[in-house]
């Protein structure tokens, strides 16, 4: 018995290792690299100093992370409202109808964030989009370029998490007891009616839960902001992408990485606490 | 009334959703090198372009290797987890778990910067084994979640029986537990290489300089100005896409790994 006991972990050192070393630890040095301070041979030593912070703590930087999170909750709200109608009708549907839809759904959602950018870039082109076909029709004079723009940023992260958005919402509603709107049905609720008292109130904790997770996905967003939006549309991610690369500035990296790491943890954070004393 | 409602909604999302990718298929088919909707003649040149130009099939050679290894490893490190945490409830496993879903919660930047510090202070800078053993982490979630739905979906009482005519654990996992998790551990390794072969900011952040993977080339691309072969692979990855997917819903239970109960 002993004997077995120990061979239920040993079966685990080699994924313990996989995880310790190349998850705990990356992780782990983000931290310590955000606090550490410059030095002349190499670019920084470890240490303790909270300069970095404090060049975030400026109003360029503190500007940005708003923005990044105004629009990210914007982004949570549209996907969110969007999708929903959508999986409740698609949760109706026969088996096989719901499969094909899922498998499309999947199909768009691994598509890569660099695709769907360039594919909004064509989208939203003079030569070869949306306003070269009104210009064809006749409902403007000559076409037109929507990028690079506020609206075309938003219409393309939308566009990116709205799949995410239908796959988060799918469990509640698929396992939503149908009879619940019979007997809304019967008792003479209209059908929109059966939507926002029974339908909606009944997969709330979903509703919460899968837009919080909208809110991080979008913090991640690095290409869309930057192809089809203006340097004054960049997010946290970006500029992070930006002082890792081009800059060179791993610490000053880490540290926004950090700033975005708590930003995340504490939306999640706050709407679960918030979810629980719902249920309290 | 309603109905008409509907109808109208389901339509106007159902272009939402496939209507960018109908113009990136009509300019991947232009005859001309100039990316024009509607487009200007047929021509399937793109698609040559991408098997027959040495630098973009070198891309699409990289990622499809890097796709195909990181969801291996993925798969290997999750197996014994995911197992560990549903047969014996151990509360290590469960940790280790839950661990193993971190990466991927978080936003991917924060990964792709910690994969960048610790493969450059280690000294290993540039190999393509960088790539596949850091999707392999930031990927982890995804086998750890669809082997222990299937091993979920397993009967306790079947083990029970097994053991009690005389089975012994190996014999059990060979005969029982295998054969109903291994659809849902080959839905993982899928999920994987899918995610794997568009993922852009971590390939970027540890090989980007010396192995280039498609969204990285496509990216490179972009700033030099447009080319059809764009369009061409956005189709081309989308049509895998939809075949591992598929191919997910035939074998093994996609519905299910979504979260519908059967």
């Amino acid at each position: 018995m002993r004997k077995s006991s120990l061979s239920r972990y040993v079966v685990l050192i080699p994924s313990s290792v996989m995880i310790g070393v190349f998850f705990a630890i990356p992780f782990a040095l983000i931290l310590l690299v955000s606090v550490s301070s410059p030095a002349d041979d190499a670019d920084f030593r470890l240490g303790f100093d909270l300069q970095h912070f404090e060049r975030f703590a400026t109003w360029f930087y503190i500007e940005r992370a708003l923005f990044s999170a105004g629009l990210c909750a914007l982004i949570a709200a549209i996907s969110m409202a969007i999708a929903f109608p959508f999986t409740y009708v698609l949760t109706t549907f026969k088996r096989r109808a719901q499969d094909l839809w899922l498998i499309y759904i999947l199909a768009q959602l691994s598509l890569s964030e660099v695709l769907i950018a360039f594919s909004w870039q064509i989208l939203l082109s003079r030569t070869s989009g949306i306003g070269n076909i009104m210009a064809m029709l006749g409902m403007v004079e000559r076409s037109f370029a929507m990028t690079p723009s506020a609206g075309a940023v938003i219409a393309a992260l939308v566009y990116l998490t709205v799949p995410f958005s239908v796959l988060l919402l799918f469990p509640a509603l698929s396992r939503m007891d149908r009879s619940l709107l019979e007997a809304a049905r019967t008792l003479g609720a209209s059908p929109v009616r059966t939507f926002f008292t029974v339908v909606i109130p009944v997969t709330r904790p979903a509703i919460i839960s899968g837009a919080v997770t909208v809110f991080v996905l979008t913090l991640g967003a690095i290409i869309v902001p930057q192809v089809l939006g203006r340097p004054q549309h960049w997010t946290l991610s970006v500029l992070i992408t930006d002082q890792a690369i081009f800059n060179f500035n791993m610490p000053f990296a880490s540290a926004l990485a950090v700033v975005l790491l708590a930003l995340s943890a504490s939306v999640i954070a706050l709407v679960s606490w918030l979810g629980r004393r719902a249920e309290a | 009334m309603m109905t008409t409602l509907r109808r109208i909604y389901m339509a106007l999302f159902a272009l939402y959703l496939i209507g960018p990718i109908i113009v990136i298929t009509a300019v991947s088919f232009n005859a001309q090198k100039f990316l024009a909707f509607p487009p200007r003649g047929f021509s399937l040149r793109w698609y040559a372009a991408i098997f027959v130009e040495n630098d973009w099939f070198a891309a699409l050679v990289n990622s499809l290797t890097i796709a195909a290894a990181s969801a291996l490893l993925s798969t290997a490190i999750a197996l014994p987890v995911a197992y560990a945490a549903w047969r014996y409830g151990l509360r290590y496993a469960r940790a280790l778990f839950a661990l193993g879903i971190a990466p991927f919660i978080l936003p991917p930047v924060i990964m792709a910067l910690a994969f960048l510090l610790f493969f450059s202070s280690v000294g290993i800078n540039g190999l393509m084994a960088n790539v596949i053993i850091a999707h392999a982490i930031f990927l982890l979630a995804l086998p750890l979640v669809t082997i222990s739905l299937g091993l979920e979906s397993i009967d306790k009482a079947l083990i029970e029986a097994a053991q009690t005519m005389g089975a012994s654990s190996w014999t059990v996992f060979r005969t029982v537990i295998a054969p109903i998790a291994a659809p849902f551990a080959l839905a993982g390794f899928a999920f994987c290489f899918v995610l794997s072969l568009n993922e852009y900011i971590i390939a970027l952040m540890t090989v980007g300089f010396t192995v280039e993977t498609l969204p990285v080339k496509i990216f490179n691309a972009l700033r030099y100005g447009y080319t059809p072969v764009i369009a061409s692979i956005a189709v081309l990855f989308l049509l895998v896409n939809i075949t591992v997917f598929s191919l997910i819903a035939r074998f093994s239970n996609l519905a299910r790994i979504l979260g519908a109960m059967d």
